[in-house]
């Protein structure tokens, strides 16, 4: 991705500074008060001059979200949130008016995404990739626009989509994550501000990846992204996502919500390099990032498949998840997970198998260093009616130091005698024989220890598109930077 | 190039290396033989800087340098090159591109540009057919799932391509066929010049035959025992190392 890619030359530049996209953009914001009530969400709404359906929708998801407990982390150590500490609603004022071309938006905002290495102006987009940048609360433009609308595909923000589509976004809004899922869940569907909608008609095969640009911006604000991404029946879509963060010392929230549909014979591939703000060496600052990620195979023959490059983020909390509704249908999800320093990360998948012949893959790759703890949580739920259900789990954790944690935790659950359930796990860690090999060879060790772990990430690292393996093989080196020596 | 003065080496304790000295010039091919435990493979790590071996005494001279205050990778970087006994799998990672790794690092060490794609698909080729390497091999993950024989051939691969000033063979003999052998030293004999040097670490005098040594050392219990021409690899064939180091 060239974020990151334009990350490696500005760290290398910048010297010391760990984190390379600390940076933030000095804008007008409008900004509501701190807290989390009915007006909030009401202003919200009237901000993006939503339907009345849809903000009753928020106020429910409200109402749910008091009654719900609090989330159990297992494994994580998480402060108590002070949700009433918190702004709920940023964005650029020179955004409130909706912008009608790229020659109306805020020049510093321009820059920030070109300085992110995600050029919004036609003559520079990425070639290939068509982007939707969302700073803080809203989005700020997405390019390739036209040429998507002639094959009938919807890429759009889920505010506008609100608006454009809203019997889509009715249909399928809360289809896969119910509101009452889990608090946050909730939470996220009352204040929800942007994200992207996608809809590929039946028969459609996107021909660019999709991609969303995620940046928090302004200070104390929580972003609560919300996305919804639709294949109708023998479609296609590939869709990616970055994210980055200023570098701050109080802890910022990103409760996210997303959900796949996947129609009959539908394939989405959903792909996310998460680079947030992980905080300084001591734990101080950085990006909790509590997100729901649940895909929908609903039709027969349909399958999903979740690929994630984790190096960011002070706590990672989140199982992209797929429910296998259809016959034959397929789940995949393709994990790196790698925390440093203070970093925690709790991670893992859902493979609900409920279809004929459903199968699911996991390939899981942890990998810490620091004092940081990183932990794969997994469930395969086979239900009665799942005939011939197959998993395959293969997680692997690598250690690098002594003061850090790996640990694995799969539940398997069957209620069906026919199915095959496969399951592997290693914890190894970090050679110091092959690190000196490939010192011997000229590598630094910084180099050495970016050459193993990426090695031992390939094969989940080959399921990016190809446009964004090389950078996320760098993003990984990055991450791991003053672990070792 | 290489200057080797009353080295006393032990790990964890126990002394490995007592009193070893050795020097070795430009230019020249110096093998080094004694019997299995004797320190052969500890002196290249020594050489090489892999840590957990403490050095007791000694001093050791690389071309004006001294080399036990340079890091592993600044050694490599400057010439130095070992030849494992028993080389490294990386898994997933794929041969050509470490060897892309490999070269690049010495350039940015030696503050030159990264070596251009084609330029080193080119070099990587060619290299390989002189020793038989195919590109499929290269197309594989390090060394994983290389037969014993291949991953030596591979090592001398990158010793082609990386042509060091300073060589160290640790037993890559061993595990060759006879064709493989033949091809490994030729190999080597290519790479002869006069500014560089190699020590070579064999068991057998029968690649001594193909890589014709200026000198012969026999090590026994970490030190030097005799030093002679190529005869002295013959009389060992002949008597032994019991009665050679008797006799020494
Ligand atoms: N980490 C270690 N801890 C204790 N002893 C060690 C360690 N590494 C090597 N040794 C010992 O040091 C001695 C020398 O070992 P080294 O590998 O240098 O022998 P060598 O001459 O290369 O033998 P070979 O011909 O079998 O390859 C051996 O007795 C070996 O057991
Ligand atoms: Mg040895």
């Amino acid at each position: 991705m060239a974020a990151t890619e334009q990350t490696i030359k500005q760290v290398n530049t910048l010297g010391s500074s760990d984190y390379k996209y600390g940076f933030s953009t000095e804008v007008d914001e409008i900004r509501p008060p701190k807290g989390l009530n009915e007006e909030i969400i009401k202003f919200i709404s009237a901000q993006k001059d939503e339907p009345e359906w849809m903000l009753e929708w928020r106020l429910n998801a409200f109402k749910v979200f008091n009654k719900l407990p609090k989330p159990q982390w297992a494994k994580l150590n998480i402060p108590e949130i002070d949700y009433q500490d918190c702004y709920y609603y940023s964005i650029p004022k020179s955004l409130k008016d909706k912008p009608k071309s790229l020659d109306e938006i805020d020049p510093e905002i321009l820059k920030t995404y070109e300085k992110l290495g995600i050029p919004l102006k036609e003559q520079k987009m990425l070639s290939g990739i068509a982007v939707d940048a969302v700073f803080d609360s809203v989005s700020v433009a997405t390019t390739y626009k036209k040429q998507l609308s002639d094959l009938g595909i919807v890429f759009c923000s889920i505010s506008e989509a609100v608006k454009t589509h809203p019997e889509l976004v009715k249909k399928y809004l809360g289809s896969v994550i119910p509101v009452s899922d889990h608090s946050f869940a909730a939470l996220n569907s009352a204040v929800f501000t942007d994200g992207s909608f996608i809809y590929i008609p039946e028969g459609v095969r996107c021909p660019v990846e999709l991609s969303t640009y995620f940046r928090i911006n302004a200070m104390n604000t929580g972003q609560f992204e919300r996305t919804l991404i639709i294949a109708d029946k023998d479609s296609y879509v590939s869709y990616l996502e970055g994210c980055t963060a200023p570098m701050r010392d109080e802890n910022q929230l990103h409760a996210a919500n997303v959900e796949l549909v996947a129609l009959d014979n539908a394939e989405i591939k959903y792909s996310t390099v998460q680079n947030w703000y992980p905080g300084d060496k001591e734990g101080k600052g950085g990006i909790y990032n509590f997100v729901t990620k649940r895909g929908a195979c609903r039709g027969k023959n349909s399958k999903i498949s979740w690929t994630q490059v984790e190096t960011g983020s002070a706590i990672t909390w989140k199982y992209p998840s797929c429910i296998l509704q259809g016959d034959n249908s397929k789940g995949e999800f393709y994990s790196v997970a790698i925390t440093n320093n203070m970093q925690q990360a709790d991670t893992g998948t859902k493979m609900i198998h409920i279809g004929k012949n459903t199968s699911s893959k996991i390939i899981s790759k942890g990998i810490s260093a620091g004092k940081a703890n990183n932990t794969y949580r997994g469930l395969v739920n086979i239900l009665s009616k799942a005939k011939n259900a197959r998993n395959f789990t293969q997680c692997d954790s690598l250690l690098i130091g002594n003061q850090c944690g790996a640990h694995t935790v799969p539940y398997i659950e069957s209620s069906n005698s026919d199915s095959m359930i496969e399951h592997e796990a290693t914890t190894s860690k970090i050679n110091e024989d092959q690190l000196f090999y490939c010192q011997q060879r000229g590598l630094n060790s910084e180099d050495a220890v970016g050459l193993i772990v990426n090695g031992f990430c390939k094969e989940v690292l080959q399921h990016l598109p190809m446009e964004f393996a090389v950078e996320a093989q760098k993003l990984v080196a990055i991450s791991l930077e003053g672990s070792v020596g | 190039m290489l200057e080797i003065k009353n080295l006393h080496v032990s790990i964890e304790e126990k002394k490995i290396i007592k009193g070893l000295d050795l020097s070795i010039n430009k230019g020249e091919v110096h093998a080094l033989m004694g019997p299995n435990g004797s320190g052969k493979s500890t002196l290249s790590y020594v050489l090489s800087g892999k840590d957990k071996y403490e050095i007791n005494d000694g001093t050791i001279d690389y071309n004006g340098k001294n080399l036990l205050e340079l890091d592993v990778d600044e050694r490599a970087n400057e010439g130095l090159f070992l030849a494992f006994q028993y080389p490294m799998e990386i898994p997933g990672v794929q041969t050509s591109f470490f060897l892309k790794t490999a070269i690049n690092s010495k350039r940015k060490y030696l503050g030159q540009s990264e070596m251009d794609a084609l330029e080193f698909a080119k070099l990587m080729k060619s290299k390989a057919e002189e020793l038989n390497i195919s590109t499929e091999m290269l197309k594989r993950d390090l060394n994983v799932n290389y037969s014993g024989g291949e991953k030596k051939k591979q090592e001398i691969l990158q010793m082609s391509m990386l042509s060091p000033k300073m060589a160290i063979l640790d037993e890559t003999d061993s595990g060759l066929d006879i064709d493989a052998l033949r091809i490994v030293s030729e190999g080597v004999n290519k790479l002869r010049n006069s500014d560089n040097s190699f020590l070579v670490i064999t068991h057998y005098q029968r690649l001594l035959n193909y890589i014709k040594p200026d000198f012969v050392h026999i090590i026994a219990d970490g030190k030097i025992v005799k030093s002679g021409d190529y005869s002295l690899a013959l009389e060992l064939e002949e008597k032994g190392y019991e009665e050679i180091s008797q006799t020494a």
